[in-house]
């Protein structure tokens, strides 16, 4: 045994761990979760909401396991009668100035008061008829507001804007239980990042305006995604209700976003409920788009290249998927192809408190993936060429006027797209595909890992995810050729890849291309 | 002295020989009373000489713990290239508690010289003394020593000569009884929000701004000068009872004794001398009710408990209470111990500093409870109530202040059960509880 390791006994169940780790840490990697509210791995430990008491044997009082790191032989009693009961005191201290206002509540379902009460609590009241604390609402921020009476002063939230944003905007005001979370005179919790404490907040106390009333938790879908909103790759959830997205919430990643996203991130998911979808393949005939089946499309829009010799462009949008870029790549293998993203700029806005992560300044998921692919062209030049290439495809690239202009000189235009744009000339074929919210794919960030997303909401119509497409399209081109059935398949048999699967690429993702590489 | 009592034969004073004289307060004044001569000493010390001869003393610490000056003092890390702090404590706020004012008051440069010597001992060059914010009488005079001490050389980038540095700055609190607690404290003096820290780290380890730090109370370095000078030996002698309790103790005794006041005594002196020779015992025609002996904090005595105890660190616990800092509240029979543990109770609710959950809403929770039973809206479940609110408040937070305010009322449902029974039933008539 390495000397850096501590062997521990937790509830009877005896692990090793690196020295320095706290014992609630420990008791996690003993599948034993230690009841706690102002704990929260990425913030410092304050040890005060005393949720997390744990009998230690020959240690003489119950010590907060948040703070307590672990020790050589240390023997660890989470549910011994003394810690239970005074877990079973805090919750009942915590619920005595609560509201239970939980039918009302946003976070009912999802609530640790509630978890922990119906874990550990008592099951009556002896808090009587006594009033309990009130204060107003308070409007704290563009998209965050603080319920007052529901707060338990666990006080994440003062720490993720201290220590974490660094923008101490948030205190704890007055003292004993009058105290409540204060806001600084003249400020507002307007940081881009502010939303997180709607996240990290335990209870109903902070939420979000966007949310407020929307779902209820239990009645969500929630499934594991990439934020598209710049190259930093945040790992998110989707939560839909009824097939609509609802809201994005971080998913914990240590290695890219630990566990935050930005509010812009946060706010960006209205577009995966647009209802103007395409839903059915369109083949041009003449000046007309008629609407297809697939097989049909496939072998139309197949026709429709092989009639049009030459160099080829790929004009792709931010958002899609490796699979969908090297699969359309694939598809015009044999032409001179230049391949480039459209990348709209904005504000870097970087988190101080986590190196590394930031809301970068190029707003497209997927740019280190398609530069790692080959579509590695200057947008502008690309544009150039498509003015007389023979074949320009637009892969769910939003073109404004100049860019459609410029596609005036081209042969045909081949438009794989979740929505349709009539501005487009010379348009053979606008074949629908899959958005990120509906497939699954794999997005490159700018360290260069690759990170899978999953689906998360129903297709609309006969939609199909891009690589499907593209890579129809390709076998349609030659009789030894066969396409990839799944997404996996399609990204394992991409060389930029390796024959990685998306199982191989777990939750938290591989790096595909050495830091730096796969920078522009 | 006349003022603020004649000093009784029973006292011993060391500490308050000049109380009441107001020409001690001036440099010149305490240089002519024998004053800086054992700052002269130590300057000359080495730190373990001196730490040495505090720990022989027996010296205690006074602010309310009881833990052996010396010794901490010793647990300063030795040869770390790193600055260290003296944090004097004067944000004496505990109810029942004014025994650190009169030094304040009357012989601050005792307090200067006692803190400059704890500065040598433990290798530092700044001593922090954070005083109450409403104590400001004790502060204009304090202050006035401090800048009269940098004057005449005595403290400084040179003191009194020996190419040694000792700065003193005197920091105001600004109202939070819980700024008294250390490592609230030192938040307070760096400007944050005075909330007590989790320990470990202990001061010594990362204390003032996250460097090795001791803190001790004014009544604790006050006493250092006369140990130098006098020898360890001659305090370690001040002792009637227990010989780990030495030296003399500053004893704040309020409430309803004939003479309240300040009182020197040594360590050791019966409880009972204390109450009814120096204090002139209880006003005619009343009788003890009830001690709490050692500032609000600790457990209430009963008259019997007092009859035979002797004041110091070993004989008040030998009873079940504490001696603490030394403030003494007497209660004669026409006390409503309900009603005063309730208002012991609601100054907790409103000092606490609102971190540990248990303490923010358990001191709020048990005031309520206490409220409605003086408005005999009390319930026969409450004092059970009570008794597991204060299990639950008690050794289950950072610093002790939920274990403070939960003691008077364990002790006072133990001793004096009939008077909140007689509020329960109805026997006794309800009262108003104002606010």
């Amino acid at each position: 045994m390495s000397t850096d390791m501590v062997t521990l006994t937790i509830d009877g169940i005896t692990l090793s761990v690196p020295k320095g780790t706290s014992v609630i840490e420990a008791a996690k990697q003993a599948g034993i979760v230690v009841p706690h509210y102002c704990y929260h791995p990425s913030l410092p430990a304050p040890a005060v909401c005393r949720m997390c008491l744990v009998e230690i044997e020959k240690l003489p009082k119950l010590v907060p396991s948040c703070v307590t790191p672990v020790a050589e032989g240390q023997v660890v009693h989470v549910h011994s009668p003394a810690a239970k009961k005074a877990r079973e005191g805090v919750l009942e201290f915590l619920l005595i100035n609560h509201p239970l206002d939980c039918p009302i509540c946003d976070q009912a379902g999802e609530c640790e008061l509630q978890d922990f009460v119906f874990q550990e609590g008592r099951a009556g009241t002896r808090y009587g008829d006594e009033a309990k604390r009130w204060n107003p609402v308070e409007d704290f921020g563009p998209d965050i507001l603080y319920v007052t009476n529901r707060c338990i002063l666990c006080t994440r939230c003062v720490r993720f804007m201290d220590h974490v944003a660094d923008d101490p905007v948030l205190n704890v005001s007055e003292r004993g239980d009058r105290a409540y979370i204060g806001i600084d005179p003249g400020h507002r919790v307007d940081h881009p990042w502010a939303g997180n404490i709607v996240d990290l907040c335990p209870v109903g106390s902070l939420v979000s305006k966007d949310f407020l009333h929307k779902a209820r938790a239990w009645d969500l879908d929630k499934n594991a995604s990439i934020c598209t909103g710049c190259t930093q790759g945040c790992n998110i959830m989707i939560d839909t209700r009824d097939e609509n997205v609802v809201r994005l919430r971080p998913r914990p990643n240590l290695e890219v976003n630990r566990h935050f996203i930005c509010d812009v991130g946060r706010a960006d998911y209205r577009w995966m409920n647009r209802g103007d979808r395409v839903e059915a393949p369109l083949i041009g005939e003449g000046d007309r788009l008629h609407a297809q089946d697939w097989d049909v499309a496939v072998e139309r829009t197949v026709a429709a290249l092989a009639a049009a010799a030459g160099d080829a462009v790929v004009l792709i949008g931010g958002r899609a998927s490796s699979e969908t870029i090297g699969w359309t790549l694939q598809a015009l293998e044999g032409r001179t192809v230049t391949a480039a993203m459209k990348v709209p700029m904005g504000e870097e806005a970087p988190l101080a408190g986590v190196p590394n992560l930031a809301l970068r300044r190029e707003r497209a998921a997927n740019l280190h993936g398609a530069l790692l692919l080959g579509a590695d062209a200057p947008w502008e030049a690309a544009l150039t060429v498509a003015s007389r290439a023979a074949v320009v495809v637009v892969l769910d690239a939003d073109l404004d006027d100049a860019e459609v202009e410029a596609l005036r000189g081209a042969g045909i235009v081949l438009h794989l797209t979740t929505v349709a744009d009539p501005r487009l000339p010379a348009l053979r074929a606008v074949l629908p595909i899959t958005s990120v919210a509906e497939e699954q794919g794999v997005f490159v960030n700018r360290d260069g890992r690759a990170q899978r997303y999953l689906p998360a909401k129903t297709p609309p119509g006969m939609a199909r995810p891009g690589w499907w497409v593209a890579s129809r399209l390709w076998a349609a081109g030659a009789p030894d050729r066969v396409a990839p059935d799944t997404a996996t398949e399609a990204l394992q048999r991409l060389p930029a890849f390796s024959g990685l699967s998306h199982r191989d690429l777990g939750f938290v993702g591989r790096i595909v291309a050495p830091v730096g590489e796969a920078a522009r | 002295m006349g003022y603020p009592h004649p000093i009784h034969p029973k006292e011993t004073p060391v500490l308050s020989t000049h109380f009441g004289d107001p020409d001690a307060r001036s440099h010149a004044g305490w240089v002519a009373r024998g004053g800086y001569v054992a700052l002269q000493q130590a300057l000359g010390m080495t730190p373990e000489a001196i730490v040495d001869e505090v720990k022989a003393s027996g010296l205690r610490g006074r602010g309310g713990a009881g833990f052996p000056t010396g010794m901490k003092w010793s647990f300063m890390p030795k040869d770390d290239g790193r600055e260290h702090y003296l944090c004097c404590n004067a944000d004496e706020s505990e109810p029942g508690t004014f025994k650190d004012r009169e030094i304040l008051r009357w012989t601050p440069h005792a307090l200067i010289e006692g803190c400059a010597i704890g500065c040598l001992a433990i290798r530092a060059e700044t001593c922090v003394i954070f005083i109450r914010g409403e104590y400001t009488e004790p502060y204009r005079i304090l202050q006035a020593a401090v800048d009269e001490a940098y004057a005449a050389g005595t403290i400084g980038a040179n003191a009194m000569g020996s190419g040694k540095r000792i700065e003193m700055i005197v920091h105001r609190g600004a109202g939070a009884y819980i700024c008294g607690e250390e490592t609230a404290l030192m938040n307070a003096i760096e400007g944050k929000r005075g909330n007590p820290r989790i320990k470990p780290p202990f001061p010594a380890v990362a204390g003032l701004f996250g460097l090795p730090t001791t803190i001790n109370n004014v009544e604790t370095l006050a006493a250092v000068p006369a140990i130098l000078t006098r020898g360890a030996a001659w305090y370690a002698g001040l002792s009637l009872s227990s010989p780990k309790s030495t030296g003399t103790k500053l004893i704040s005794v309020c409430g309803h004794v004939q003479r309240p006041g300040t009182y020197e005594i040594t360590m050791g002196l019966p409880m009972q001398e204390l109450i009814f020779d120096l204090c002139g015992g209880m006003r005619p025609g009343r009788t003890l009710k009830a001690v709490i002996p050692g500032g609000s904090s600790v457990p209430i005595m009963t008259p019997e408990e007092v009859a035979d105890c002797a004041t110091d660190y070993e004989g008040i616990a030998a009873k079940g209470s504490l001696l603490g800092s030394g403030g003494m509240i007497v209660m004669d029979d026409t006390t409503d111990m309900v009603y005063q543990i309730m208002r012991l109770a609601r100054f907790y609710a409103h000092e606490s500093c609102a971190q540990c959950t248990n303490c923010r809403e358990g001191t709020a929770w048990t005031t309520k409870i206490l409220e409605r039973i003086l408005r005999g809206e009390g319930k026969a479940s409450d004092l059970d109530l009570l008794l597991d609110l204060a299990d639950n408040m008690t050794g289950k937070t950072i610093c002790v202040l939920s274990d403070s305010c939960a003691t008077p009322v364990v002790s006072g449902i133990a001793k004096f059960r009939d008077e909140f029974d007689a509020y329960l039933s109805g026997a006794r008539a309800p009262m108003t509880v104002g606010v």
